[in-house]
């Protein structure tokens, strides 16, 4: 098939950039679905292709299955009926019999690599090892952000231009032929005569550019992101995928000339193959059956339990439902599955509190610039380009810095007075840290993106104050457009109460070049400091209210807003605007600040029981610091385990969730089907669901499945490369995706999203853009819809809704959910039996 | 009475190594407790025991120890000393140590390793506190060849990974030559001083002088081979390229090893020995050399590092160089403080490493400066691209060594591979018997045939293990081929003496029969399991078969005589009996036990280590 096509580089390099890794510069962690260039096809058939094409492990080992089966973790009564369903009552006898004992053969060798591999098999050559430490050292020197003291040489038309104006002015050359050097400065050097020159087939082409380029993915997916944005580095480079992949060909052909004589042989012209087609169908056998079921039933046993509880806490619901007539304060917080724990004790503190969430953005998309800043920071999801700016000014303090991290300490002199000076300074340091850590300047902390004393451009002042093509601040309009939406997006249209807290979050962490990855993945992996604020601003200002009024939101005039920022490592809040509150306000929002921070510490005592070093039993202070400290300790891998088990996501109200015990699995969406029976916002509110917390999920799925392909490893020997990304060492490849210490604790199951509403509606809202069906149709999530009237669950299967009944029959009731938290076992090792084993089944407790 | 103190510094972390092997990995807390505790501990007596020596003694303290052999002349025993280098490198080590265990106890936390990086780390601990303590060559050496071996074991940490693999091969290759140029030092000093010299008697100026104005030229050779051993140790020029490639463990380990004590110990050599080579003026031309020659070379490549963990280590590198030229002029007080600066500092910038990307990101957030091209002329702009080039190729150091060092090796042996024909190791081990037959009845022959014939015997003996080194095929094969050139080497020395005495012999081979035996029935075991054997890539055993890979380890370890079997003694006592005349048969016997341990780990590895190929379980990338 593929032998009859000529070879296209064009496409080839589209192709390539498609399958290539696209994690952007460390500095901004966007969560995604690692395997996004499968997505197009049902997720079991894009993840066995995959698997088969490039050796990707995509799901967990049967062993492991079968181990989870036997310690009750994957549940029988959940395995029979799916077997029922699929095989019918006669056979599925047989099936699980296969399933729990059956022997497969060992996976064969994925297709990529099979024709590179022949330099090694039939000329002896490692040209890997030859090509690949140099070919790093470069892109990682010519891309570098301020490591290196002594910079690469630049050339303003990148990254090709940058090597031959060094090789011309130097007098060492990367090169060990002269002849290889000389062909860089050739006019007419194309691709295709280098591989002409090197692997002498055309029909090979393709499958050797994917075999190289796939042999180091890292750094490929990194050339091939900044390329296409070249904006996610603040020091812009210019480099293209079609550069690296000239360059180096140039490298190999160097090499291969060096060991092997100038005459040698291409590749193909002495070996008898024939091309294989990477991305050919593969042949389906029996145990991808069995996997598939395995994973069915291991997603199933969760699921099915906590929809059994979800229907439970209905219908005691529907007895004893009390209606709160004036609430003490509302809190808006972002749908992150790490606050609903904190919503849930904040609910506790107070009773009289009530709590809404939405994505932590809040609908408020800008790009800001702290004051003295040289760059912009985007503050929105990933895929929304802003046209506004809010600018940061009046900020008197002054950041503070580290001499550890001078480069005067690497120099010949000054790093020999560093040495008699600081070097025993770094011992009382280390100490320090270890007896009593502190925030320092070199930490990445959470409340230092936005100052709490600067102000903000949040009001457009003249509709010409545009900098770099952005607007500086909104217009009324914008604004009023922006909080109705918001406000109707969650339903929150009557019953104000008097403080309605705005609550982002960030995350501070010490000694963690992933610390993006614990921020809020809707402010495109920041801290949402600033929108908060920006929102609340916005809210509270007079005209907004005014055209509020006239679109039929009345808010009363004595209700405030106010933007606040919790610290999801630390477990700290801190309030923004405070002064602005008017006075009979100011005494309430001081009895809530007791709310809050004891909310924070039952929250602290919550996360306690993961955390191996922290005593559960403790006293709540001594929790609540321990937990503090990790976040500025230098030596803790895990200040906080960030969307570790995430599996679900429930879009309705919080009536629906309100009671069981959800062990911050869930991201929760507020969502008002009563102001919205018709659905009109439901398409909105569920867009971004599955780009933000299915690509979380997914991250999380694959990065646990196979943590040395599609994670990026164990993070403890970690090397920062550049400032923009870490590899193993000095020669290694970048390591994309998730370190094993984030996802140790996570069960690799697909996102499970409940929609409150009509199946006929949520089909309509999820078919509404192709892009956003694609999530759905092909099994990426599931889904299930809870009829607002009936309380009914349906099932989308296949395009179409099918009833569904919860068979697991015991949940739990706990009375105090402490006693649960502090009762739970430890896991003993990190495999997945006993992490597993940490995640705890489905309770209900009683609202106090 | 103040010395019989010293052994205790040794049985601390020798007796905190053992308790960390006793309990089960899963006992976290426990193991890093014994670490932390018993480091403490160490640190506490040290500095008691420092300062009561501050206020009481302040002369060298020596303890001869124990006596593990004697005849004649000969007498190998340990030794153990107390000045104030000992002293210095002794606190550094362990409050180095002590700190870094306990950032380790939270950050290998449920790595599947915990256990064996705490043990590990004490074994390092033991052997540094061998070196700094020892008192004469032998003890040394036995510290000496213990850092290199835990070395190994954790740059190879990640074990199911490729790159660690291949750098801790890498770098054990380069402390293995250094070895050698220790091993081969101790055999001059012993044959120029005709006894086993301790430390204490090279503080006798005079003595020392008039020995050097005896054999001029024997000692510049001895003490250059220190200075070797140095240079390798503490990755001066042109042997710096290993250091930034050793740090692919636990940022902890590199940190305690590459960062600060490991790293420091070729200046400590030098300050140990400095009464012995300092009268000779060539020696401190050479070490000032190589100093002022490090410092510059290494800080240029520094400076163009644009990964964090390979900028400190060129860095440390550099600073090293400066110890050596302070070394070598004698300025010791500020050599000393010198190293311990340079440790902490190196240690606490590499722990704090992660930290930089976000630090100097922000950094740049408010502080950004276009790299603007500064207007050059010509001339001056070749110069600084052509030392940036040289310096991201790091002066091209790796390929020397490989080409000028390795390759020679390699080529001899591609060149007999043919000596590892079934039918020629048939012969071999069958010619090996009329060997026997020369060892029973010497008075046969007269003295040049014998010579000849024991210079035959050491070339095959070389020969063979060149072959091994290169061995693709088969494991068993090259394991064999290994005793083969074993059994020549030592067959070649013991023709060699008329008055050899059958207890050395036993005690080599005693050692070495063992460690044939255990490793060929690990092999044999392994060919049953119907897996391959052949050498050409990594398989990655150890995760299928754990059990037969740390005793193939414990074979590997105790044929190349690491200092827990008889065989160390033997080897000892072997090298005692070369001639200190016979260069030619020294130069072959040296270069067959430095390719014998490199095959031996050689074999180890591409069995045991590397990504695995078990079903069912995620690979790594070789890449990464």
């Amino acid at each position: 098939m593929l032998s009859n096509t000529t070879f296209n580089l064009d496409r080839v390099l589209h192709d390539l950039k498609h399958y290539l890794p696209s994690q952007t510069p460390l500095k901004d962690f966007i969560h995604h679905n690692s395997l996004h260039a499968f997505q197009h096809m049902k997720f079991y058939d894009a993840i066995f292709k995959a698997s088969e094409i490039f050796g990707y492990q995509a799901t967990l080992p049967l062993d492991d299955f079968r181990k989870l089966y036997h310690i009750g973790r994957i549940r029988e009564d959940i395995l029979n009926r799916l077997l029922d369903e699929k095989f019918g009552k006669d056979n599925s006898e047989l099936w699980k019999e296969k399933l729990l004992h059956h022997n497969y053969s060992t996976q064969q060798e994925p297709r990529i690599n099979q024709l590179r591999a022949y330099w090694k098999k039939d000329r002896h050559i490692d040209l890997d090892n030859e090509v690949q430490p140099l070919l790093f050292r470069i892109l990682s020197s010519y891309l570098d952000q301020g490591i290196a003291i002594h910079k690469f040489p630049l050339h303003e038309e990148g990254f090709l231009a940058s090597i031959k104006l060094l090789e011309s002015t130097s007098s060492s050359s990367f090169f060990k032929t002269k002849k290889v050097k000389q062909l860089l400065f050739e006019k007419s050097l194309t691709i295709e005569f280098l591989l002409e020159r090197i692997v002498g087939n055309s029909n090979f082409y393709t499958q050797y550019l994917f075999d190289q380029q796939f042999s180091h993915r890292g750094w490929s997916g990194m050339v091939a992101t900044l390329e296409s944005r070249p904006d996610s580095l603040l020091d812009q480079r210019s480099i293209s995928l079609q550069d690296l992949i000239l360059f180096e060909l140039l490298i190999e052909l160097d090499v291969l000339t060096y060991r092997l004589g100038a005459s040698f042989k291409p590749l193909c012209t002495t070996l008898e193959l024939a091309p294989i087609d990477l991305f050919a169908p593969i042949v389906y056998s029996e145990r991808h059956e069995v996997i598939k079921l395995w994973q069915d039933a291991f997603e199933w046993s969760y699921y099915d339990e906590m929809l059994a509880g979800i229907a439970k806490n209905i219908t005691t619901k529907r007895t004893n439902t009390k209606e709160v007539k004036a609430h003490s304060f509302q809190a808006l917080f972002c749908i992150d599955e790490r606050e609903c724990s904190l919503r849930t004790h904040v609910e506790r503190t107070d009773t009289l509190a009530e709590t809404f969430g939405c994505p932590g953005f809040f609908g408020v998309e800008f790009y800001f610039q702290a004051e003295h800043a040289k760059f912009y920071d985007k503050l929105c999801p990933a895929p929304v380009t802003p046209k506004y700016l809010i600018k940061e000014y009046n900020v008197s303090e002054k950041r503070k810095h580290d001499l550890f991290y001078s480069d005067k300490t690497h120099e010949m002199a000054t790093g020999f007075l560093s040495a008699l000076t600081f070097g025993f300074w770094a011992g009382f340091r280390l100490i320090k840290n270890l007896i009593q850590p502190k925030m320092a300047p070199a930490i990445s902390n959470a409340f230092a993106h936005m100052n709490e004393q600067g102000k903000l451009t949040i009001e457009n002042k003249h509709l010409d104050d545009i900098e770099n093509g952005l607007q500086i601040g909104f217009t009324v309009s914008e604004m009023t457009q922006r909080v109705e939406a918001l406000l109707r997006g969650i339903g929150l249209l009557s019953n104000f109460a008097p403080i309605i807290y705005v609550v982002a979050h960030g995350s501070s962490s010490a000694n963690n070049p992933h610390h993006g990855a614990h921020d809020c993945g809707a402010c495109s992996g920041r801290p949402g400091s600033v929108n908060a604020r920006v929102f609340a601003a916005m809210a509270n200002h007079h005209e907004v209210r005014n055209q509020l009024v006239e679109r039929g939101i009345e808010i009363p005039e004595k209700t405030q807003f106010v933007g606040a920022l919790h610290d999801t490592a630390a477990d700290e809040i801190e309030f923004y605007d405070v002064a602005d509150l008017n006075s009979e306000n100011r005494t309430r929002h001081q009895q809530n600040e007791i709310t809050f921070d004891k909310a924070l510490d039952l929250n602290a005592k919550e996360r306690s029981r993961r955390f191996a070093s922290i005593d559960t039993k403790a006293d709540l202070k001594t929790i609540r610091k321990a937990i503090k400290d990790r976040s500025v300790s230098l030596f803790e891998p895990r200040p906080e385990l960030g969307h570790g088990t995430n599996t679900l996501c429930i879009v309705g109200s919080r009536q629906l969730s309100k009671g069981v015990f959800l062990d911050r699995r869930a991201f929760l969406n507020s969502y008002n089907v009563e102001t919205d029976r018709e659905g009109k916002f439901l398409t909105g509110v569920m867009a971004p669901l599955g780009p933000v917390c299915g690509g979380i999920n997914l991250e999380y799925y694959f990065s646990r499945v196979d943590n040395y392909k599609l994670g990026a490893g164990t993070k403890l020997p970690h090397n920062v490369v550049g400032l923009f990304g870490v590899a193993n060492s000095s020669d290694g490849d970048l390591r994309p995706g998730l370190p094993w210490q984030m996802i140790e604790v996570h069960d690799p199951v697909r996102l499970l999203i409940i929609v409150e509403h009509f199946p006929d509606v949520i089909l309509k809202a999820i078919q509404s853009t192709p892009a956003m069906y694609e999530w759905y149709i092909n099994e990426w999530v599931h889904l299930i819809s809870i009829n607002p009237d009936t309380h009914a669950m349906c099932y989308f299967k296949e395009g179409e809704f099918i009833p569904y009944q919860p068979i697991a029959k015991v949940v739990h009731a706990y009375r105090d959910v402490f006693t649960l938290i502090e009762e739970s076992k430890e896991m003993e090792t990190n495999h997945i039996v006993h992490a597993t084993q940490e995640n705890l089944p489905v309770y209900l407790y009683e609202e106090a | 009475m103040i010395a019989q103190f010293l052994p205790l510094f040794l049985g601390i972390p020798l007796s905190i190594f053992i308790l960390c092997l006793l309990f089960p990995s899963t006992k976290e807390k426990l193991i890093a407790s014994i670490a932390i505790w018993g480091t403490a501990l160490q640190t506490i007596l040290l500095l008691g025991y420092t300062i009561y020596w501050l206020t009481k003694a302040r002369s060298v303290v020596d303890l001869k120890y124990f006596v593990f052999y004697k005849e004649a002349d000969i007498e190998i025993f340990l030794d153990f000393y107390f000045d104030h280098i000992t002293a210095t490198f002794s606190l550094l080590g362990s409050f180095v140590t002590f700190l870094v265990l306990i950032f380790s106890k939270y950050y290998l936390h449920r790595d599947s390793g915990f256990k064996r990086f705490f043990s590990t780390v004490m074994l390092f601990f033991f052997a540094y506190n061998m070196t700094v303590f020892a008192g004469n060559f032998e003890t040394l050496f036995i510290g000496w060849e213990f850092l290199g071996i835990t070395s190994f074991l954790l740059i190879s940490f990640y074990r199911d990974r490729y790159l660690p693999v291949k750098n801790s091969l890498k770098t054990i290759s380069l402390y293995r030559l250094g070895d050698m140029c220790l091993i081969l030092a101790l055999w001059s000093t012993h044959h120029l001083w005709h006894k086993n010299i301790t430390f204490l008697q090279l503080n006798n100026t005079e003595e020392v002088i008039k020995h050097i104005a005896e054999h001029p030229t024997a000692v510049t050779f001895l003490l250059l081979m220190l200075v070797v051993a140095s240079v390798i140790k503490s990755g001066q020029f042109p042997f710096s390229s290993w250091v930034p490639r050793a740090m692919e463990g636990p940022t902890t380990s590199s940190a305690v090893f590459y960062g600060s004590l490991a790293i420091h110990i070729g200046a400590f050599l030098l300050l140990r020995t400095y009464t012995y080579w300092h009268p000779v003026a060539l020696i401190q031309y050479v070490i000032i050399s190589i100093g002022v020659l490090s410092a510059l070379i290494a800080s240029m490549i520094a400076r163009v590092q644009s990964t964090v963990k390979t900028q400190i280590a060129y860095a440390s590198v550099a600073q090293i160089g400066l110890i050596f030229i302070e070394i070598a002029l004698g300025w010791h007080t500020l050599a000393l403080v010198h190293c311990c600066g340079n440790a902490l500092l190196r240690t606490y910038q590499l722990l704090v490493s992660p930290s930089v990307l976000g630090y100097k990101i922000h950094d740049q957030v408010f502080n950004f400066k276009p790299n603007n091209p500064k207007t050059s002329t010509p001339l001056s702009a070749t110069w600084l691209n052509t030392m940036y080039m040289l310096s991201l190729k790091e002066w091209n150091m790796d390929m020397y060594l490989k080409k000028f060092l390795w390759m020679p090796f390699k080529k001899i042996g591609y060149l007999f591979s043919w000596m590892a024909h079934p039918i020629v190791m048939i012969a071999g081990f069958i010619l090996l018997l009329p060997g026997f037959f020369l060892l029973r009845s010497t008075t046969l022959f007269n003295e040049t045939v014998l010579s000849e014939i024991h210079i035959l015997f050491a070339f095959i003996g070389m020969l063979f293990v060149l072959v091994a080194f290169t061995e693709k095929q088969n494991a068993i094969r090259g394991w064999l081929l290994i005793i083969l050139s074993q059994s020549y080497v030592v067959l070649s020395i013991a023709l060699l003496n008329d008055q050899y005495e059958y207890m050395e012999i036993a005690l080599y081979v005693a050692g070495l029969l063992l460690a044939a035996l255990l490793g060929i029935l690990v092999l044999q075991q392994l060919k049953h399991k119907q897996t391959e054997l052949h050498l050409n890539t990594f398989h990655g055993y150890l995760h299928e078969f754990p059990q037969h890979g740390f005793l193939f380890l414990i074979a590997c370890l105790a044929f190349v005589g690491l200092p827990f079997t008889p065989t160390f003694i033997g080897l000892d006592l072997m090298y005692t009996h070369i001639d200190h005349e016979e260069y030619v048969l020294v130069s072959m016997i040296t270069i067959s036990f430095l390719v014998l341990e490199l095959s031996v780990l050689r074999i180890y590895a591409r069995l045991f280590l590397g990504p695995g190929k078990t079903k069912d379980t995620p690979i790594a990338y070789r890449s990464s």
